[in-house]
């Protein structure tokens, strides 16, 4: 089973060059993340005040920022922090909603409707304030990144698994199981939920990205991170205050990290769509 | 015979699909004269669709006529390029779908929608368009014309939609309507009603049809002429009563015989040669013994009711007992209450009140949610109605068939267990090979099988049939029947078979319970009760079914 | 009417947020940072700081429900007023972007939709999958890189006006607005030229979405029954467009619309701060970044009221383009 789906994934991207693409970008990405420090040529953190703002040569591959420090090796230790935060958000959103979410969904009733309810109007409000607010109440901490993203992402979780879960509460395969023996609970956990974790994959990957842009996002407005710890946010924001003056390098570097890391993801949620529908495995 | 209003000569449709171009049309050759109402039959797959689909030119986009001509008129339409065949779209020919609700706009109102393809036709002012939608809504039989003129689809049940699609399709006096399925959905008294009121409006404004169905009963009563398809070509053309008694085709014969018709009895839904074997199988089977006197009947329903939060109770006052080995079945309309009393006694969902005694044991008292640890759930089993969803898309037919082996029979993965589930599949005539398959690698007639070897797995002796056969295509649906009626006889298994298709329960129920609006309104010996209905719905439900021996072909041919 | 309920969790929530903000609230309230004990006494016990929770919360409604949102240290003013001076200038942007978005993510989703795998089609996925990918603040750095210091088209990205124009009489707080009814054109094309640069880098974060959604709805219309019907019987091709498909495939437009115009209100946060934008986001901001916390919650508080006029809004104009939604 599990070399079938490895197998149905390799036919999957050869046939779909993109997705490929998507998945050996991700594949960099934890590579850098993991090995970010050691690989980076300078030390993120040592300031050399006689290059500063030097704009990206061989030596500089990216350039230099106002203190002299090498944005490129910079770029390559931030995205350990910039990852994690947003996998740890992410995948603690992606638990609890999907389980609140089909629960709820195969439930139905009063419950399901009032938690749909609010989840949808969660969604309508405007979720970047609301993770500020939670940020600068929880106090100015990387963890409270991570809870603040987390929360914001958890109507999507919930509001996904129970709209999967409610179309197939009522289909065959699902009273069957009942009538072979199986309790509810045991319906939604062993049988329902593994049928719409393939979607919520698709999902989640799509949100790794969003959950990426909300933490630079917060770190850009001095949420969070705090300086010297390189950050993408961060260093964007450091930037912005030599924009005006042509030094576009200290923006368009760190810019372009964020971009590529979004989409990856973004494309690799497409692609898992197609490799985990049992349908098109042949 | 006068020169034919439609002729389609050696069509060829070929659609692109990811794994290359699939013909679903090969060279089909058939005309249609002025009024003439002509059937179109078919299976799933047999391209009856695509061929009207191909003749009004609305194929969609992967498909397209790769050969042949198709002519209206003596012109070739299929050179016609298409911002000029507009011109022919419904003013020529216009359809009817299958679905009637999800064919019209659901925001606009139907008036608007009548009047809009009239003005796509004729110069008038929206006025006199609106005069005219009401005058069509008229001619249709809606009740109230002038109110409906401003209602939206969702206000409208089914049948009322699809007069308002007719009243669409007619607004330009078409020559020709292709009318595609156009009562599959439907409940069999609307679609008598939509039929006759289809066939009248065509015989009075001399409109030609072509009538696509799957229904070779529905063809049979309402067409002069029937043409009958298989994979994508034709096999045979004649008059409905030929087609009946004398079969040409081999695929003819055996889609004849599959149909059950008012007077067939199980074994005759396969052709002559392959009854024998059936003869053989239930000669066999040894007659069950009677239970001594005294015994409680197996399954013993007293005053079911089932009652939700809003609205009038969806079943009240519902009682029935069944023998061992006994069939039952249970039918009535959509919204009947028919699948909340299935689930019930399944136990499935709980009931509001009443009493249901099996063996003579109460096994109402134990609420739904736990009724999974009660020893009687291995004894009561369900089958469900359509094939395609009632497997468990991750799990291989094997998996499905082991799941209640392991949960009920409290069974150990290992050889025991594979020789049990390997002996299922063989009862139900499902090749061992494809236990490995996943779902969506099997046919909708396999899958049907493995849904019933599931069921039989743990050894029920009441088993729920909830339109076993109504997502399956006739020849299909024969064999699924046969392997039930077989099941029965063989474990002395009781059946309840839920059900909207008269012909099917009279053909395999010992007794038939009528229901409507969540009450019975008819009980009895099923033969007695379908040859004299005793209240007025029945005797309507009866009469709406198209009967090919009752119709006595009165359609001049 | 279904986001009454959340504007009051929102109160609650920004209620406790105070709680749980560090430090005493009194500490802000005092006069100077630098005030007594006694005096923070004495403001504890004027704020009800000593009474049971759900008293303060209470009288919390209470403040909030006469429109008193506190003080805040920073300007020394009300915040109420605070950000009635300053919601104009977030309105104004937010509008504006919206406008632009909506104008241009609508016809590319349908030009895309009409013709599926065309080139139009891959360009406007391609554009979709990266507008979705760039971070607002990142892509209004370059477009000032770009138009000001590359090109110098745009004005200094600083404010709403420059230092040369003097402020029209304030009459709708909309500069744009206030500079024609005062029939100043020069005034006009002041505000106008530094609005574009930040109108569009919040445009261009919500076109992707907004155009993703058209395209999908779009084809899910043309691909309906009811089209298809509707080609059957001949109907020319803008009626079988206009009427039938496309006035169905603005519906869940609608309702994304509505989700749009709150990420906006989010995403206002950050192109303010790009900009300098002297809006209620970067008044809140700098609030945040200054510990002066009642601005924060006037803030969230001003947010979620918009998001409940906002939704009110697009369910009254889904119910009028859905008859089968009553309102």
């Amino acid at each position: 089973m599990a070399s079938a789906t490895l197998r149905h994934a390799l036919w999957i991207l050869r046939g779909n060059r993109l997705t490929a693409v998507a998945t050996s970008g991700v594949f960099v990405l934890v590579a850098i993340a993991i090995l970010g420090p050691s690989i980076a040529p300078y030390d993120p953190i040592a300031s050399s005040v006689s290059e500063a703002l030097l704009p990206p040569s061989l030596l500089h591959l990216a350039g230099t920022d106002q203190l002299g420090r090498d944005t490129f090796s910079r770029l390559l230790v931030a995205a350990r922090l910039d990852l994690v935060i947003a996998v740890a958000a992410v995948g603690i959103s992606f638990v609890l909603g999907a389980i609140i979410g089909a629960f709820c969904g195969y439930a139905g009733g009063r419950l399901d409707r009032s938690v749909g309810r609010f989840v949808d109007v969660m969604m309508a409000f405007p979720l970047f304030v609301l993770a500020m607010a939670m940020v600068a109440a929880l106090g100015n901490r990387v963890e409270n990144i991570v809870i603040a993203t987390a929360i914001i992402n958890l109507p999507f979780y919930t509001r996904f698994a129970r709209a999967e879960v409610n179309v197939r509460r009522n289909l065959g395969w699902v009273e069957a199981a009942r009538a072979s023996g199986e309790s509810h609970s045991s319906v939604v956990l062993r049988f329902l939920l593994p049928n719409v974790l393939p979607a919520m994959a698709v999902q989640m990957s799509l949100n790794l990205g969003w959950a990426i842009l909300n933490a630079a996002g917060l770190s850009f407005i001095g949420l969070g991170v705090r300086p010297p710890t390189p950050e993408w946010g961060i260093m964007v924001a450091e930037g912005a205050r030599f924009i005006s003056t042509g030094k576009w390098w200290l923006v368009a570097f760190p810019g372009l990290a964020l971009m590529l890391a979004v989409l990856c993801f973004n494309l690799l949620g497409d692609g898992l769509r197609d490799i985990l529908d049992p349908r098109m495995r042949t | 015979m006068t020169e034919p209003l439609l002729r389609i000569e050696d069509l060829h449709v070929t659609f692109s699909t990811r794994s290359g171009p699939v013909e679903a049309v090969r060279g089909v050759t058939l005309s249609v004269a002025p009024g003439e109402m002509l059937g179109l039959v078919g299976e799933s797959g047999s391209g009856k669709s695509v061929t009207g689909f191909a003749t009004t030119r609305l194929l969609d986009p992967a498909g397209r006529v790769s050969s042949g001509r198709i002519l209206y008129r003596g012109q070739d339409i299929t050179k016609i390029p298409d911002g000029d065949f507009r011109a022919l779209h419904g003013a020529a020919m216009s359809m009817i779908f299958q679905n009637p609700r999800a064919a019209l706009n659901p925001i606009r109102s139907v008036g608007l929608q009548i009047a809009d393809a009239i003005l796509s036709h004729k110069r008038m002012s929206k006025q006199a368009a609106a005069d005219e939608a009401l005058k069509l809504l008229r001619a249709v039989q809606i009740r109230d014309p002038e109110k409906r003129m401003s209602a939206y689809p969702h206000e409208l049940s089914g049948g009322m939609c699809q007069r308002v699609m007719i009243a669409v399709a007619i607004s330009c006096n078409p020559m020709l309507l292709i009318a595609d399925e156009p009562t599959t959905g439907l409940d069999v008294t609307t679609q008598k009603v939509v039929m006759d009121l289809l066939a009248g409006i065509a015989a009075a404004r001399g409109m030609a049809t072509i009538l696509i169905t799957h229904d070779l009963g529905l063809a049979a009563q309402y067409c002069a002429r029937v043409v009958v398809m298989e994979k994508g070509r034709l096999v045979e053309e004649a008059p409905p009563a030929r087609l009946f008694h004398h079969p040409q085709h081999a695929y003819t014969k055996r889609l004849v015989a599959a149909s059950p018709t008012a007077s067939s009895r199980i074994e005759d839904l396969v052709t002559d040669e392959e009854r024998g074997q059936y003869l053989a199988v239930l000669a066999a089977c040894k007659p069950q013994p009677e239970p001594p006197a005294g015994t409680p009947p197996l399954l013993d329903v007293r005053n079911l009711a089932k009652r939700y939060d809003q609205g009038a109770p969806a079943v009240s006052n519902f009682s029935m007992t069944m023998k061992a080995g006994e069939s039952v079945g249970l039918v009535g309309e959509s919204g009947s209450g028919k699948t909340t009393t299935s689930r019930m006694i399944c136990r499935l969902i709980d009931a509001s009140e009443g009493e249901i005694l099996f063996d003579g044991e109460s096994i109402a008292h134990l609420p739904a949610r736990e009724f999974h640890r009660s020893p009687h759930r291995k004894d009561i089993q369900i089958v469900f109605q359509d094939p395609n969803e009632s497997l468990n898309p991750r799990f291989t037919a094997f998996d499905c068939i082991a799941h209640p082996l392991l949960r009920l029979s409290r069974m150990r993965p290992g050889d025991a267990l594979r020789q049990r589930v390997e002996e299922c599949a063989a009862r139900v005539g499902l090749p061992i090979d494809l236990l490995s398959r996943f779902p969506h690698q099997l046919s909708g007639g396999q899958k049907a099988r493995v849904g019933i070897a599931r069921a039989i797995a743990c050894r029920p002796r009441l088993l729920v049939l909830d339109e076993p056969t109504a997502a399956l295509d006739v020849s299909v649906q024969a064999v699924v029947l046969q392997l039930l009626d077989r099941l029965r006889r063989e474990d002395c298994l009781a059946l309840l078979f839920v059900s909207h298709d008269l012909n099917v329960v009279r053909m395999m129920c010992d007794r038939t319970i009528v229901l409507r609006s969540g009450e019975i309104v008819e009980a009895g010996e099923s033969r007695a009760l379908f040859d004299n209905p005793q209240t007025e719905y029945t005797r309507e439900l009866v009469e709406a079914v198209p009967q090919v021996d009752r119709c006595g072909f009165s359609v001049q041919s | 009417m279904s986001s009454l309920p959340a504007l009051f969790g929102v109160l609650v929530f920004t209620f406790l947020l105070m709680r749980v903000l560090p430090g005493d609230p009194a500490v802000f309230f005092a006069s100077g940072p630098n005030a007594g004990k006694e005096e923070i006494e004495v403001i504890r016990k004027q704020m009800g700081l000593d009474k049971p929770i759900p008293e303060q919360l209470l009288r919390y409604l209470y403040d909030v429900g006469r429109g008193n949102l506190g003080k805040s240290l920073m300007t020394g003013q009300s915040v109420t007023t605070d950000l009635r001076e300053r919601l104009p200038a977030s309105l104004e942007l937010t509008l504006t972007a919206l406008f632009i978005a909506m104008l241009s993510a609508i016809p590319l989703g349908v030009i895309a939709a009409l013709r599926p795998g065309s080139i139009v089609d891959h360009g406007v996925r391609l554009l979709c999958a990266l507008g979705v990918c760039v971070p607002t603040f990142v892509s209004g750095l370059l477009l000032i890189y770009v138009f000001y210091y590359l090109l110098g088209l745009a004005p200094d990205p600083t404010g709403r006006i420059d230092v040369f124009t003097s402020l029209p009489p304030s009459r709708t707080g909309f500069l744009t607005i206030d500079f024609l009814l005062a029939g100043d054109l020069d005034g006009w094309w002041v505000a106008v030229r530094q609005l574009i640069l930040p109108a569009l880098t919040m445009a261009l974060f919500v076109i992707a979405p907004l155009a993703r959604i058209t395209r999908a709805s779009m084809l899910v219309s043309l691909g309906s029954d009811f089209v298809r019907t509707a080609r059957s019987v001949g109907l020319s091709w803008w009626r079988v467009v206009v009427t039938y498909a496309l006035r169905n495939a603005i519906l869940p437009v609608i309702t994304i619309a509505g989700i749009v115009f709150s990420t906006m209100l989010g995403a206002n946060v950050l192109v303010e701060k790009v900009y300098s934008w002297p809006g209620v986001a970067s008044y809140a901001l700098d609030a945040l970044l200054s510990s002066d916390y009642a601005p924060v919650q006037g803030f969230v508080l001003l947010m979620a009221s918009i998001f409940v006029v906002v939704n009110l809004m697009v369910d009254v104009l889904y119910g009028i383009a859905d008859p089968r939604v009553s309102i």
